[in-house]
């Protein structure tokens, strides 16, 4: 433990690799105390709506189980099913001997200032961890909410789908109406065991004067699933992140997609990173980015260490009013025999295809938004319909925005 | 009615239409033939809407209004219709969604039983034209069109690409849509049933293989941007086949 602050402290003024470098000191972060609340439904209407187009139901309508935390403060933590845990990470780090096992194991404390802070002054997050050969019918949902106007927050979360088990998650980040300025720092470390599925959403809905800076890493046994989305539709003004997945034993999966909308004023620099490093690997990642006047940085990374492994990257801008897209899509072979390739294309909507859609009666405003939802609209092999759902339902909300 | 008179049409600052008079009463069908880049598609595209097809004289009338200006999606409500040749991939939307799109607003359509009729069930979940080969785009188109509903017909060669088999389902489903089929009906005589049709169409072919599966009212023949034959099509096309279109024109000049 002494070794972690120490390296943090180390790294307490380092420039991340990438993005906007941020004033730390420019934010508060002392804790914001919030009462926990037993039953969901009574938070605001306010609240209960912003987490909603997050994914977050407070109903807990084909949930099994509910994370919310509240600024600096968990306000609910339950799981309704067995064989699912959800811990409050401080208090996992208090009582459960094993999260050491866990804890910064994947992410580097020392990466940049912004893992260092987490460290350093952690609020809390959460642990979610189905046990071995669990299989969770509905999706576990999360949320971290920010309400104080200000604020930066620092979270730690670690998922464990232990081996042969199976969990969908949902995670909706999402600030309050009062909240316009702050900062989040999420640290996510994913443990995907031997044959465990593990499907994670996450939908970020931040205001126009919000920094983010996720830090996410994660490691895949043999004959596991790691199935990552990523949607961020809304206005934003700083976001960075770079996960990294390590693909560790023989067979082992993962799939990246991210759904990007770019707003005036927002710089986005979203990319995903897969180390393919047994045999029989699988990844692929898939972005879609749509800007409306903001500036967005594509990137994938692919890395075949070993003979047979097979990835393919795919990266695709539209530039609909305005703006950048820079797509970076990288590949790097380092055995004979890997398989891996890539498709980049950014442009505008095609002339052809309105004219088409607007011979078969649809005004050019419908014809244009009917494009835009079709490039969104990926297809997600393995997602359960709640989760699909969720997604389509953010795609529809971004879409007025959009046009 | 369809009527176009003295239409000029340029594409990129090019002339490519120069003297089109065209009149298809309320119920024809004609056939539209003419060499490779004589203009055929264009006049299609033109009629249809697109705006690189700029009309720099004349005008064009659908059921009495004057649609010379009008956008695509607004003419396409009056009433037009088009089978394309090779329209365009929309990734993420779905056959299905498109057939839908062409039903309109607040109209049902059975999906599933229109795709049957073109034997394109399979092809629903798919994305539109996604890597079709030239008879699934001919059966989407029609799908579409059925869904549609439209009065007036545009088909820019239907029949290219399709194999054998295929070319009787989609002649026979063309006869449907130009109300060109014949079945015995126990109440009116064929003759009423004919003075009752209401779709016009107007379709471009080279092989005039679609002749063997419907009827036409009349033939016409566009070369080098001008109309320059109306006639009999089973005669123009005969003759194309016999003499050529070199040989074919020399009587409109």
């Amino acid at each position: 433990m002494r070794n972690l602050k120490e390296d943090a402290l180390k790294a307490s003024d380092k420039k991340a690799a990438l993005g906007p470098d941020i004033d730390l000191g420019s934010y508060h972060s002392d804790m914001v105390p919030h009462n926990y609340i037993e039953d969901l439904t009574s938070l605001s209407e306010t609240d209960k709506k912003r987490m909603i187009i997050s994914g977050v139901d407070a109903n807990e309508r084909e949930r099994c189980g509910t994370f919310v935390q509240k600024d600096t403060t968990v306000i609910h933590s339950r799981s309704k099913q067995e064989g699912l845990e959800i811990i409050p990470i401080k208090k996992a780090l208090e009582e459960c001997d094993w999260i050491h096992e866990y804890y910064w194991k994947l992410a580097s404390v020392d990466a940049d200032k912004y893992t260092a802070r987490a460290e350093l002054d952690l609020h809390n997050g959460y642990v979610i961890r189905a046990l071995p050969g669990s299989k969770t019918i509905y999706p576990v949902q999360a949320c971290l909410y920010i309400e104080k106007d200000g604020l930066s927050q620092h979270v730690h979360n670690i998922i464990i789908a232990e081996e042969g088990s199976e969990l969908h998650m949902i995670t909706g980040c999402a600030t309050s109406p009062h909240a316009k300025r702050g900062l989040h720092v999420g640290i996510s470390e994913f443990y995907v065991k031997k044959n465990a599925k593990l499907s994670f959403t996450m939908i970020h809905n931040w205001a126009e004067e919000m920094a983010v800076r996720p830090r996410s890493v994660g490691r895949v046994e043999e004959g596991g699933l790691f199935l990552n989305n990523y949607i961020c539709m809304r206005p934003v003004k700083s976001l960075q992140m770079y996960p990294t997945t390590h693909l560790v034993g023989k067979g082992a999966t993962a799939r990246f997609y991210s759904l990007l909308v770019g707003s005036p004023g927002s710089e986005m620099d979203v990319g995903g990173r897969v180390f393919l490093k047994a045999e029989e690997t699988r990844a692929e990642i898939i972005s879609r980015a749509i800007t409306n006047s903001g500036n967005i940085v594509a990137r994938g990374d692919l890395i075949g260490e070993v003979n047979g492994v097979k990835a393919h990257l795919e990266c695709k801008g539209l530039i609909l009013n305005g703006g950048s897209i820079h797509a970076i899509p990288e590949l790097t072979g380092k055995a004979d025999g890997v398989e891996m390739s890539h498709e980049a294309a950014v442009g505008k909507i095609a002339q052809e295809e309105i004219l088409y859609l607007m011979s078969r009666g649809l005004s050019e405003d419908e014809a244009t938004s009917t494009i835009v939802r079709g490039f969104l609209s990926v297809d997600i092999p393995g997602l359960p319909l709640q989760l699909k759902a969720e997604i389509d339902r953010a795609v529809e909300a971004s879409d007025k925005d959009v046009l | 009615m369809l009527l176009i008179e003295d239409l000029k049409v340029e594409l990129a600052g090019k002339e490519i239409l120069k003297h089109i008079d065209l009149e298809i009463p309320q119920g024809e069908t004609h056939i539209l033939f003419g060499p490779n880049g004589s203009g055929k598609t264009s006049l299609l595209m033109t009629i249809m809407g697109y705006p690189q097809y700029k009309v720099t004289h004349g005008k064009i009338v659908f059921k009495g209004q004057d649609i010379t200006n009008l956008p695509v999606n607004e003419r396409a409500r009056l009433g037009i219709g088009m089978s394309y040749q090779r329209p365009p991939t929309i990734h993420g939307v779905k056959t299905s969604q498109m057939v839908k799109i062409c039903a309109g607003k607040g109209r049902e359509v059975d999906v599933e039983t229109l795709a049957g009729k073109v034997n394109f069930t399979d092809f629903l979940g798919r994305d539109i034209n996604d890597g079709f080969s030239g008879g699934e785009i001919k059966r989407s188109e029609l799908l579409q069109l059925m869904a549609q509903d439209p009065t007036l017909l545009l088909f820019d060669e239907p029949e290219s690409g399709v194999d054998l088999e295929n070319m009787s389902l989609i002649g026979t489903t063309i006869g449907q849509l130009l109300q060109r089929d014949f079945q015995i009906d126990p109440v009116k005589s064929q003759k009423e049933k004919i003075k009752e049709r209401k779709r016009m169409g107007l379709i471009i072919t080279h092989t005039g293989f679609i002749l063997d599966y419907i009827t036409a009212d009349k033939g016409q023949l566009l070369f080098k941007g001008e109309m320059t034959c109306s006639s009999n099509p089973r005669e123009i096309f005969r003759c194309i086949s016999e003499v050529g279109y070199e040989e074919c024109v020399k009587c409109a000049i």
